[in-house]
């Protein structure tokens, strides 16, 4: 499928030129936004803007509301203790109501992270624009969407008018070939492009994972790689669609059916990079060579395989990047030439839009099943959404964990951002299976390393950084 | 939006790299429901270090912040933005910035200024050795000019973020100027796409 003239084009030129409503020479693109996700913390002040101006939503049976970075996961029946978070949630039902737009509360079935419930009720699709007053929206890009974050701004513009003036960003190609390593992961993979990239080697980029080992990644896998996409600063990241999209997606609530699927899954088929199309930065990563891998400071790009040391800031040829090494093991106290597997945690955090979906969640529990974790360890586990622990408790993979020792949790963001009653201590030392490591992120003065939720549950039974092997 | 054409004045230097904007205001700062009160959460986790640089009173009163590389990465939260402005910057200065930050800025009318490695590097060196050097950066013309050192540069800003920046325009109200083509569109969309009436 290329376009009027001809010209071969890539996967996400494809999902830009088919949502172009306005272009004119040296303006941003006016692009249509299939679908908007909404949670509570960044759309009180756009709901707030709408009415300010006097204007309505264009399509609220388009936008989706959940509640999710701030909810607490225990005790969700009882009223929320923080009346700081309380209002916020508040604040998002009545506008939902006095909107229109259809929400999924605390408790609901339906209720989740907002990037794990869009998959999950077919709501993502191949093709589609979606976006969200997030940064992890690329998640949905694992379908072949294009999908990204906003700000509030953004937010409110999707709201009034259901498109976005957006500048057309360049074409990074990410090429992992090959077969992973038995105990690596999807998690392993996207660790390892973030330390190859670095924070701001995909800025200014959509980027598009390719390659034999992205394709051998289920869905699930996938969408863990696309999530942290905006770690390396792109906009989006995508996978083109194939046999495993397809088989994921038929059959769930918002999915077409009977002849429209067959539509649907023709264009779709369509969507994938041209032979001949070219992207204006590669790279290229051999998957046999991906180990384990652990964040050792605090930014995603600072990785290091699991069974290497912490690096000598003095390593590094970049003055900038030296000078953020030293900084970073100082807030992680942590000293060069440490071997990682030898550094010991305090918390053991699975969950996330990241690793909460029910592969993760199973891979973990096969790890920690018929071993105890280690004594002084707080360990949550934090389904993904209620689809996700409703799932795992049929299967009994609740009690693998609770049986080992973990707390079992309704779902939410939790200790992904402690913007909820889930958050480290000062000084305490996590491993996560979150996607940031920022300074503070789990709470004040935390030590945030990330994880696979393998590497989290071998951690939880060692008490120090782990991989299953080593058990 | 006002309109934004020059800006000039002090600056602060925030010597540090990949100042992402869980730095810039924490997530406990993101409760609130309104847009304004956000100044006293700007780099809450630094500030109760005495040393830090907003507390050095050379600095007080400075309308420009100057910062290394890879400023405003992180997650997409507006709230930064307007901390920023709160506290009383009207522009930021770096080599590099997250990408969603510069979406938000600009739409708020925060100007991101993006620099060479060089000046960035070079602004930091020279305001820590004299906080009264003035900054006049014209958005207009997007150059940058600090007159004591003799340098006058040009940044890169994206021209119909320039153009909204310097007219002090309304980005809904420009897309719903094509509200015909909106609808046009809307009435080509499959049946199928998914929907939650
Ligand atoms: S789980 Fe974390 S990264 Fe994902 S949406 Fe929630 S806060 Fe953001």
């Amino acid at each position: 499928m290329s376009n009027a003239t001809g010209e071969p084009r890539t996967l996400s030129e494809k999902v830009w030129d088919h949502h172009v409503v306005h272009s004119a020479e040296g303006e941003p693109d006016v692009l249509y936004i299939d679908l908007h996700l909404v949670h509570e913390v960044t759309s009180p002040q756009a709901f707030e803007g709408l009415r300010m101006a006097g204007r309505s939503m264009r399509r609220p049976e388009l936008t989706l509301a959940t509640e999710d970075h701030n909810v607490p996961t225990a005790d969700i029946g009882a009223p929320i203790v923080d009346p700081v978070s309380r209002k916020q949630i508040d604040t998002l039902r009545s506008n939902a109501d006095a909107f229109g737009v259809t929400a999924y509360p605390m408790g609901n079935q339906r209720q989740g992270i907002v990037h794990i419930i869009g998959p999950e009720q077919g709501l993502t699709l191949p093709g589609m624009t979606i976006v969200c007053g997030d940064s992890h929206t690329a998640t949905h890009g694992a379908f072949g969407s294009l999908a990204f974050g906003i700000g509030t701004s953004e937010v409110e513009h999707v709201m009034a008018t259901q498109c976005l003036s957006q500048v057309k960003p360049k074409t990074l190609a990410v090429n992992v070939e090959g077969e992973l390593p038995a105990g690596s992961t999807a998690k392993d993979i996207i660790l390892a492009i973030l330390g190859r990239l670095g924070t701001g080697g995909g800025i200014g980029y959509i980027a598009e994972y390719r390659g034999s080992a992205i394709r051998a990644l289920s869905m699930e896998g996938r969408m863990t790689v696309c999530n942290m996409s905006i770690e390396a600063g792109a906009k989006a990241g995508l996978i083109a669609p194939d046999q495993t999209t397809f088989d994921y997606v038929e059959g769930r609530p918002h999915a077409p059916t009977g002849e429209a699927w067959q539509q649907a899954v023709a264009d779709w088929s369509q969507l994938a990079t041209d032979e001949g199309a070219t992207f204006d930065k590669e790279i290229t990563l051999d998957a046999s060579q991906i180990r384990p891998h652990i964040s050792w400071g605090t930014n995603p790009g600072q990785v290091v395989p699991l069974d290497g040391a912490v690096p000598d800031p003095a390593s590094f040829d970049d003055p900038t990047e030296a000078s953020a090494a030293e900084r970073a093991l100082e807030y992680m106290d942590l000293r060069a030439g440490q071997p990682m597997k030898e550094v010991p945690v305090d918390v053991i955090f699975i969950g996330s839009c990241t690793n909460a979906r029910i592969e993760d969640l199973r891979a973990a529990a096969a790890v920690v099943e018929g071993r105890r974790v280690a004594s002084g360890l707080r360990t949550f586990v934090v389904p993904g959404s209620h689809a996700v622990k409703a799932q795992a408790e049929a299967e009994g993979v609740d009690t693998v964990f609770t049986a080992a020792g973990f707390d079992w949790r309704e779902p939410g963001c939790s200790m992904c951002l402690g913007m909820n009653p889930d958050t480290l201590a000062p000084g305490e030392r996590s491993a996560s299976t979150s996607n940031r490591n920022f300074e503070g992120r789990q709470g004040r003065g935390g030590r945030t390393h990330l994880v696979s939720p393998e590497v989290a549950a071998a951690t939880a039974v060692a008490g120090h950084f782990a991989e299953p092997a080593d058990l | 939006m006002e309109p934004v054409r020059i800006i000039s004045g002090r600056a602060v230097p925030l010597d540090r790299s990949d100042v992402d904007t869980d730095q810039i205001i924490p997530s406990d700062w993101l409760k609130r429901v309104e847009r304004t009160g956000f100044d006293r959460g700007l780099f809450s986790e630094w500030r109760d270090d005495r040393n830090f640089v907003l507390n050095d009173e050379r600095y007080q009163g400075a309308n420009i912040l100057v910062a290394g590389p890879n400023f405003g990465t992180g997650s997409s939260r507006e709230h930064a933005v307007w901390a920023l402005q709160q506290y009383g910057f009207d522009a930021v200065i770096s080599p590099r910035f997250g990408p969603i930050f510069v979406n938000n800025a600009t739409k708020v009318g925060l100007v991101p200024v993006t620099v060479s490695h060089e000046l960035g590097e070079r602004l930091l060196k020279a305001l820590e050795d004299d906080p009264t050097l003035m900054l006049e950066i014209d958005v207009e013309s997007a150059t940058v000019e600090v007159q004591a050192l003799g340098v006058e540069e040009s940044f890169t800003l994206e021209p119909s973020a320039q153009y909204r920046l310097v007219n002090g325009l309304d980005d809904i109200a420009l897309t719903l100027s094509h509200a015909e083509e909106i609808a046009r569109f809307e009435a080509q969309r499959p049946a199928w796409m998914p929907s939650l009436a």
